[in-house]
């Protein structure tokens, strides 16, 4: 295990408790396997309309990797402008 | 006014400026949309929006919108300037103003670009209400 530094933006900052989210995490891991496991660690996420994950400033797809010291943050529904 | 033609501010927007300052004698048509903070919401007073930005991502998400948007158009140049934190109901939220030789490339590059900041760029907005705040957006 080791730990990864989530950020958290909107809404996502009310359901974890703050702007950041120091999670434990087994790797080599992906974007879905750590959307899945926090899904299941909060699951108010599941009332939102969507939930991503950027890996170093990208949206991910379900199979992209996260390595230690990756910048990793969740994004719920955007609603700029 | 930051001259940038990309910028995130905590201050005023101000489209003029930046169609002053972009124009060239060759545009033919300037299209500005400036987003404004309406003072209700599904019939809910509203007194202020507070935005909240990853702002190196929404930075290197509206460059990339615009650099496609500049490919997919005949548009010369485009600027957007969208604030964050604390935007009063009658101040602009965002303004982007696209600078073309004709007009009618010039208004679909504005609205294909803001349909494209509204549903990709980290960015969120809370209402403010007299009693009560809610995320916008966040919940199906």
């Amino acid at each position: 295990m080791r730990s990864l530094e989530l950020k958290c933006f909107g809404i996502a900052r009310d359901i974890v408790g703050g702007p950041t989210l120091s999670w434990q995490a087994d790797f080599p891991l992906t974007a879905a396997e750590l959307q899945g496991a926090l899904l299941l660690a909060y699951p108010d996420f599941l009332s939102l309309s969507s939930v991503k994950l950027a890996v170093n400033q990208h949206y991910a797809t379900e199979s992209t990797p996260i390595m230690p010291g990756d910048e990793v943050a969740i994004i719920p529904p955007v609603s700029g402008g | 006014m930051n001259q940038q033609p990309i910028h995130i501010s905590r201050y005023l927007l101000e489209a003029e400026a930046l169609e002053k300052l972009y124009s060239q004698p060759q545009d033919g048509a300037v299209v500005t949309f400036t987003g404004i903070v309406r003072g209700n919401a599904d019939g809910k007073e509203v007194r202020h929006l507070e935005f909240d930005a990853y702002e190196p991502m929404a930075l290197t998400v509206l460059r990339k919108i615009k650099q496609e948007t500049l490919e997919a158009f005949s548009i010369r140049e485009l600027c957007v300037h969208h604030r964050i934190g604390t935007v009063e109901v009658g101040d602009a939220a965002v303004v982007v103003v696209v600078f073309a030789t004709h007009r009618k490339e010039a208004f679909a590059a504005c609205a294909h670009f803001m349909d494209r900041l509204k549903a990709e760029v980290p960015i969120w907005k809370k209402e403010v209400y007299l009693s009560g705040k809610v995320w916008v957006a966040a919940h199906a």
